[in-house]
């Protein structure tokens, strides 16, 4: 039974996290932006730095950072006028491991549900039956 | 076999959890909108919390506040708002006011045969506030799954290669 549970909460969760997976995949798919992440994985950069080493324009590199940061590989911050990237990883763990401990807690709340909503359905057949 | 819960992060400022109940919208409804029906599945056993009271007043302009106890928090711990939208057995909208980048959650009831399906969405003032919300509870974090590891193991032989 427990084993069969466990197995049941992780085919959910990998359902659930399937879109996410699909973008982390296709923004991976592209050798610049994988040459962008081993960059990051070096040393965080600014957009003008990336743009710089990949000899593209600043709204090029900008396109391929906002594919990655959409994926959750990278994360970026803007302080002043220069945006800093930076790996994104432990972040996307981070996501997924708290989204599936909250989708624990609704369904544990919803199993708890269930039962009111069976004993509510129990008793409105009841009181149709005593009325007749 | 039991319905399954799913949740997604649906945008930046957004999360979506959907599940199905097997009775008619009014049923679950009134499961939202009864104080001492709320108390009976609102803080589940399995997760150690309980409450210590459950204060509500579910109609448009009403306000609740839920206070729990956790073994793991010396605390009480207190969560309050206020009921934007009540529509009988369809919709329920309100603010959750415990802290200053708390959401604004809908809770629609759709009901399909004699099943209903549940959406309940919970929209942040801004990415950073849901971010926040995610970090805040992400310490001490159990496993995230093969496909995650999997993923991590890719992404690591390419920022080494």
């Amino acid at each position: 039974m427990q084993a069969a549970d466990s197995c049941y909460i992780l085919n959910l969760m990998v359902q659930c996290q399937q879109p996410q997976l699909d973008a982390s995949f296709a923004a991976l798919s592209d050798s610049t932006r994988r040459g962008i992440l081993e960059r990051l994985g070096r040393a965080d950069a600014s957009i003008t730095d990336l743009a710089q080493k990949f000899h593209m324009t600043l709204t090029g590199m900008k396109k391929h950072v906002g594919v990655l940061e959409q994926a959750g590989l990278v994360t970026t911050e803007k302080v002043g006028r220069v945006r800093t990237c930076k790996l994104g990883l432990r972040r996307l763990e981070e996501e997924a491991a708290w989204i599936e401990r909250y989708r624990r807690l609704w369904d544990a709340r919803f199993d708890e549900l269930d039962k009111i909503v069976a004993e509510l359905k129990l008793e409105k057949v009841d009181g149709r039956k005593m009325r007749k | 076999m039991k319905n399954p819960t799913t949740v997604e992060r649906k945008s930046e400022r957004e999360l979506v959890v959907t599940r199905t109940f097997n009775g008619p919208a009014h049923i679950v409804f009134e499961a939202w909108t009864k104080p001492e029906l709320l108390k009976q599945w609102w803080a589940p056993k399995s997760f150690g919390i309980s409450f210590i009271s459950c204060e509500a007043d579910v109609r448009t302009g009403g306000t609740y506040r839920f206070v729990f106890s956790h073994p793991a928090s010396e605390q009480p711990m207190a969560f309050f708002g206020r009921y934007i939208e009540v529509t009988p057995h369809s919709r329920i909208v309100w603010t959750n006011e415990e802290s200053a980048d708390g959401a604004v959650t809908t809770v629609t009831f759709e009901e399909m045969g004699d099943k209903t399906l549940l959406v309940l969405h919970e929209l942040y003032p801004s990415k950073q506030a849901l971010d926040e919300a995610i970090a805040s509870g992400s310490t001490g974090t159990s496993g995230a799954g093969e496909q995650f590891e999997e993923l991590d193991t890719l992404l690591v032989t390419l920022v080494r290669s």
